[in-house]
């Protein structure tokens, strides 16, 4: 079995007092996407700055793409793609002449009129950057992430801030690397996203990993089981079950008549995740 | 397996060079720069030549004349050597850290030695065409004159390269002290603008109090100013100088002094990422 792309173990990072992040363990496979899902401030930044070599642990062991990234050196950052949070203005140039300059740091870049295609900016290559959206401005961010052609690609809180048409098509860029075998670890607090694009997940709540699965059955199957409502003699019903279809049926056939305002919903990640933020906060 | 690291990485001089091309394009289309550190100069140039053209700056006991336009181009090409390295790199730097454009190239494989051959070409290939600019407005259609000796014309090169390589590892050192991008320019600005004032740009040292002298002959400016009147002044106006002399021997040493410490000073203080 091949090294994963990314193993954490017992990971800890204190500020004086404050414990960022408190003795977490993952691994990412290669080619898989892994999502950190988080509320603001969980730790989710640190984590990924960790893992990306912009910031130092206090304890634990980080390998990324089998190297110690608080040694990262030229080697690793050409592997890695790193698309920031916040990025800086680096928009007094074109599109393509940034790209193009980006690409000569790398021992073996894609090519830049490829990667203007993925992110569709082929009508603004030779814009200055700071002349164009700000949703156009990301993807030049995240032609920037793919430009040396990456094996990991960490992508932190990507779309916070963007309206859906920008987010779709952003999901959309991610899903040609992807396609590629692109490792890619994204942090969110999107649930879409995390289901959009997310193999498996993790969500971290005031540093501690409080579950880790896949995107499609994170939280245990409990957590999941269907919920069928109706009104039934004005009185609001519900059944949990995970067989949604045959109760329906078996209530039709009970009532005689359709069943009034029937609604069978199985939890999303949203639900799962927002029903653990509960369990977390009153405790 | 490794075929990513063992593809050839690129050099860490080509980049370099790379990166100076890069630089001097953003330098054209940053307004800022090119007003307050390109053209600062020529203007300040324009308007003491033009406000004070009535003024002899010549020493009649000596039986010299000197004109506003001759007596204030040395010092303008001083200050544009300095404000070229210290003012443009101490912002530019300072606005790259603090918005994240140093932290984006940090993620990249750049060595830092790459980064700081583009932030030297930028400053060397600036400072000269600025140099050339005053030559021509000041030294010619203002009438101040050139260079009169082959000798005074290597002292300008060798001036201008040690005063350029000074005020650049200074301005590296001092990106360091801006906390945010916006306020760069009102920390880095005022400090070197008083350094002006105190080292002969616009003022005549000698008539400054010795205490003061003795301050700003701390700092590099002073000692470019002096070197850059022997480059243009008449011989005789040496007399108007601290002890009578040149004295370049002691301006070259300041130089290379400065040059060692504010390398060590950017060594030391130099961060791709702002603090946390």
């Amino acid at each position: 079995m091949s090294e994963p792309a990314v193993r954490v173990e017992g990971l800890t990072k204190e500020y004086g007092d404050l414990v960022a992040v408190n003795d977490i363990s993952f691994t990412i496979d290669r080619g898989e996407t892994f999502v950190l899902l988080g509320p603001n401030g969980a730790g989710k930044s640190v984590t990924i700055e960790i893992l990306e070599g912009f910031r130092h642990r206090t304890s634990g062991d980080v390998r990324v793409l089998g190297m110690d990234p608080a040694k990262a050196d030229r080697g690793f950052k050409a592997r890695v793609g790193i698309v920031l949070q916040q990025a800086g203005d680096l928009g007094r140039l074109s599109v393509r002449q940034t790209l193009t300059h980006f690409a000569s740091l790398y021992p073996n870049p894609r090519s830049v009129d490829e990667v203007i295609y993925a992110v569709d900016l082929e009508q603004k290559a030779d814009i200055a950057i700071r002349k164009l959206s700000g949703g156009q401005q990301h993807r030049v961010d995240v032609a920037l992430g793919m430009i040396g052609n990456p094996e990991l690609l960490f992508l932190d809180e990507p779309t916070t801030g963007f309206d859906p048409e920008v987010r779709r098509q952003f999901w959309e860029v991610i899903a040609g690397l992807q396609a590629e075998g692109t490792t890619i670890m994204l942090t969110t607090h999107y649930l879409d996203e995390a289901e959009a694009l997310g193999d498996r997940a993790a969500v971290i709540l005031a540093g501690q990993l409080v579950a880790i699965d896949q995107v499609h059955s994170i939280g245990g199957a409990d957590m999941r089981v269907p919920v069928v409502r109706w009104i039934e003699g004005g009185v609001e019903r519900s059944e949990r079950t995970p067989q949604p279809a045959a109760f329906v049926a078996s209530l039709v056939e009970r009532l005689g008549q359709e069943p009034e305002r029937l609604n069978v919903r199985t939890p999303t990640l949203e639900d799962v995740y927002l029903a653990m933020l509960d369990g977390r906060s009153s405790r | 397996m490794n075929t990513f690291t063992e593809a050839k990485m690129p050099g860490i001089i080509s980049v370099g060079f790379a990166r100076i091309g890069y630089e001097l394009k953003t330098y054209l289309r940053t307004p800022d720069s090119m007003f307050f550190n390109f053209s600062f100069p020529l203007m300040m140039l324009l308007v003491f030549s033009i406000a004070f053209s009535g003024n002899d700056f010549g020493i009649p006991e000596l039986g010299i004349e000197v004109t506003s336009a001759q007596y204030f181009l040395p010092a303008m090409v001083a200050m544009g050597i300095f404000i070229s390295g210290a003012q443009n790199l101490g912002i530019d730097i300072a606005i790259e850290r603090n918005d994240g454009t140093l932290k984006r190239l940090a993620g990249s494989p750049i060595a830092p030695v790459s980064y700081f051959i583009g932030k030297f070409g930028q400053v060397l290939v600036t400072g000269f065409a600025q140099l050339v600019i005053l030559l021509i407005v000041g030294g010619v259609l203002l009438g101040a004159g050139l260079p009169t000796s082959v000798d005074r014309w290597l002292t300008l090169a060798w001036i201008f390269f040690l005063g350029i390589m000074a005020s650049a590892v200074i301005g590296i050192t001092i990106s360091a002290l801006p906390r945010s991008a916006k306020s760069a320019t009102s920390v880095i600005v005022p400090p070197i603008l008083i350094l002006q004032f105190i080292s002969g740009v616009y003022l005549q040292f000698s008539q400054l109090p010795e205490w003061l002298q003795n301050v700003a002959s701390i700092f590099p400016l002073k000692w470019i100013a002096q070197g850059m009147r022997y480059v243009f002044l008449p011989d005789a106006y040496q007399g108007a100088e601290i002890g009578g002399v040149w004295n370049l021997g002691a301006v070259a040493l300041v130089l290379v002094a400065w040059f060692v410490v504010g390398t060590i000073g950017a060594a030391l203080t130099f961060r791709w990422t702002k603090r946390n």
